[in-house]
């Protein structure tokens, strides 16, 4: 019961700032906002019983990314894009993707009814403990990932760098 | 457990805003975040399902996804600095000097 309390509101929030996020006309505020709907996603996935991920969420996403989004809002001049016009005329082509992707999500839903939820959840001891099963499986099956991705975020780190470099 | 089409609908619709983000959106900023939202959408998926079956590699992949968000991030901010430098807007439309 008190898990169901808790997606719901933790589902409403998320859903709540993400529409805040897109329909401020301030970058701050959407900035903000979006703080708020990582932070819902974080308790969604500390709700799944994935506590590594929640801490990840929580440091790297709205901790990192986050202050980068803000230190680039103050970099740029804000004061001048507040007086433009915040959305372009594609209100129609926007409607449309949502409608086909409501109605795909509808479709696969309908289709899916009878084995989705005639699938019992695994027990959440499954998944326990956390942070081990997690760092051995990174450690073993999807090893060669992981240091692929830290060349990545080296690539990522330099490629930053040079972008923002006054003479390259 | 909340059944799981409760978390592909939530999934879903973090996804859509996020696309509706993208498409009417003029502040290059903005469209950034809209695609953080598209991938936060995308993990709510993959943890659920993580849940469901039992196994652990749904959350291993919503960490690779989290790492390719930070290096997306660095990147097209560092990107958004460079083009703020040399043209003074932030607009996307107005960013047309691949045109020429």
């Amino acid at each position: 019961m008190l898990n169901e309390a808790i997606f719901y509101f933790f589902a409403t929030l998320a859903i709540v700032s993400s529409i805040l996020v897109v329909t401020r006309r301030n970058a701050v505020q959407s900035a903000i906002f979006l703080v708020t709907a990582l932070l819902a996603t974080a308790g969604i996935f500390l709700n799944l019983n994935a506590e590594f991920l929640f801490i990840v969420q929580v440091i790297l996403y709205a901790g990192g990314i986050m202050v980068l989004f803000v230190f680039v809002i103050m970099l740029v001049n804000l004061d001048v894009a507040l007086h433009q016009v915040q959305f372009n005329r594609q209100w129609f082509v926007a409607l449309i993707i949502s409608a086909v992707l409501a109605a795909q999500v509808a479709v696969a839903l309908l289709v899916s009814r009878g084995t989705l939820y005639a699938t019992a959840p695994a027990p959440p001891e499954m998944l326990e403990p956390n942070t081990e099963r997690v760092a051995f499986s990174l450690f073993h099956t999807y090893m060669l990932p992981f240091e692929l991705a830290s060349i990545l975020l080296l690539v990522a780190m330099v490629g930053a760098v040079v972008m923002a470099k006054k003479r390259v | 457990m909340v059944p799981i089409g409760h978390y592909i609908f939530l999934s879903a619709a973090m996804l859509a805003i996020g696309v509706v983000g993208i498409v009417t959106r003029r502040n290059v900023i903005i469209i950034l975040m809209s695609v953080e939202l598209i991938l936060n959408a995308v993990n709510i998926n993959l943890a659920a399902f993580s849940r469901l079956v039992g196994s652990v590699e749904g959350q291993i992949f919503a960490i690779f996804i989290i790492t390719d968000a930070a290096a997306e991030a660095a990147v097209g901010l560092g990107i958004i600095i460079a083009f703020f430098r040399n043209r003074e807007t932030v607009l996307a439309d107005e960013m047309d000097i691949l045109k020429w």
